[in-house]
């Protein structure tokens, strides 16, 4: 288990992995949304938390169907089945190195992204924290999409159009976190929904993926 | 004693069908022409709303059954998953359209009602919200029922779909009431509450709802029935070019 999760990290890590790509599609986004409301400080703070979690949310999406895409050509993925490991722990594992890939670098980098939005002093505290607890489940779910469209040749527009009615009950909670954080509002009640959200989508939705993942490798 | 799993053979079903078919049908339409007719020219305008209320007897079925009719599929996918019968999975793939359909008539004939009474084509109303959201896992069932060549594997990709987005349907209509407090009035037709919607307008709506649950049943049957032939006629071209 241990080797799998170490040869995908390696993979994400070397080059054509696509490592940082996610986290540069941040930045852009976060750069790209000044231009597009105008500079004003006040505006940018005030819909900075949900810029930020949109941003990491699409990040999140752009990396996805590398999650399989590259084990499923060279045949792996087979090889990887027929493995003593059972097909849970092969798409947890996945969902795993996938996170800490893309999720972490998104969560570590976003106080500083959350700068470049102005986003008020209380808010950063938050923010990393709503992202930490909901990007397990952004990337869980899409695991999920990814495994659903693992055969097809255009799969990616699928898998986005898929997997985003998926992601809007961690959005809504997420971006409530980080919203009333920068405001210093009380956050107990949705951070404690966020939270029921990913665990309840790690501990359920490896099975859902394996599932399907044998129909496509079948 | 017949189990209901007879049906469950396509040519049962096609047999079936044949007879029940044509009365659904027939009851369909005779119940959304009186319902409908009933409701737009045999009840009074309401003292507030003047004639914009009487786009309930759409708005409110259609409504009904986008709803059921994702139960429907949900059904029918358990029943796929579980015993694998293919008039199962076919009749799920049948009712997406359907459903996506009523789903988008709600929504629309919700705007056409909402901008003179509230003012506004569109609001981010939780109730708004979670019927496009909706919406669009109808959009995502369908291509993904589209994207797949094998039938088989295609059955088995939508069914776990349908099970995973049900949950996540069910979590976005709750996390929105969180998010937006609503415009959208509560529910008019609960069992339970003094202040129901009045009488006259109720008969004629309860004949509407009776008919866009006709409607849609006659739409899924003659869908499936579709699906099963094609399904044949591909199986007998292929047995043709190989004999």
């Amino acid at each position: 288990m241990i080797a799998l999760l170490i040869r995908d990290l390696k993979l994400a890590l070397r080059a054509g992995g696509g490592f940082g790509l996610g986290l540069a599609f941040f930045l852009i986004v976060t750069v790209l949304v000044p231009f597009a409301v105008g500079p004003e400080t006040g505006l940018l703070a005030r819909i900075a938390p949900g810029i930020l979690w949109l941003g990491a949310l699409l990040a999140c999406l752009l990396s996805l169907d590398r999650i399989f895409a590259l084990d499923w050509e060279d045949g792996t993925l087979d090889l990887m089945a027929t493995a003593p490991l059972p097909m849970e722990a092969i798409v947890t594992l996945k969902a795993l190195a996938h996170w800490l890939t893309t999720g972490l670098p998104l969560v570590l980098a976003a106080p500083l992204f959350g700068l470049l939005m102005s986003l008020p002093g209380e808010g950063y505290l938050w923010l990393v924290l709503s992202l930490a607890i909901g990007t397990p489940a952004l990337s869980v779910l899409g695991t999920f999409g990814a495994a659903l469209t693992v055969g097809l040749k255009r799969g990616g527009l699928l898998l986005s159009l898929l997997v985003l009615p998926l992601y809007v009950p961690t959005l809504i909670f997420g971006a409530e976190v980080a919203r009333r954080g920068a405001q210093g509002l009380a956050v107990e009640a949705p951070l404690l929904l966020l939270a029921g959200i990913t665990c309840g989508s790690i501990a359920l939705l490896p099975f859902a993926s394996a599932a399907v993942l044998r129909v496509n490798l079948r | 004693m017949a189990s209901i799993w007879e049906y469950a053979n396509p040519r049962k079903f096609i047999r079936t069908t044949d007879v029940v078919l044509p009365w659904v049908t027939a009851a369909a339409v005779l119940c959304l022409v009186g319902g409908l007719i009933w409701g737009f020219f045999f009840t009074p305008e309401d003292y507030r709303q003047g004639s914009t209320v009487k786009i309930i007897y759409l708005h409110v079925p259609s409504a009904l059954m986008a709803i059921n009719g994702w139960l429907m599929m949900l059904a029918a996918s358990l029943i796929w998953i579980v015993r694998r019968h293919h008039v199962s999975a076919l009749a799920a793939r049948a009712a997406a359209p359907v459903g996506a359909t009523m789903t988008l008539i709600a929504l629309i004939t919700g705007a056409i009602w909402g901008q003179p009474m509230w003012g506004t084509w569109w609001a981010w109303d939780p109730r708004l919200t979670s019927f496009l959201i909706l919406f669009l896992f109808y959009l995502g069932y369908m291509a993904l029922w589209a994207a797949i060549e094998n039938d088989d594997t295609a059955a088995d990709l939508t069914s776990v779909l349908c099970l995973v987005g049900s949950v996540f349907a069910l979590l976005s209509r709750y996390a929105v009431n969180f998010w937006n407090q609503g415009l959208h009035q509560g529910a008019t037709l609960s069992m339970d509450k003094q202040e129901n919607i009045a009488d006259i307008f109720w008969y004629p709506l309860l004949v509407c709802m009776a008919g866009f649950i006709l409607l849609f049943l006659a739409l899924v049957l003659l869908r499936t029935r579709t699906e099963i032939r094609a399904r044949r006629m591909r199986a007998l071209l292929a047995r043709e070019r190989l004999g």
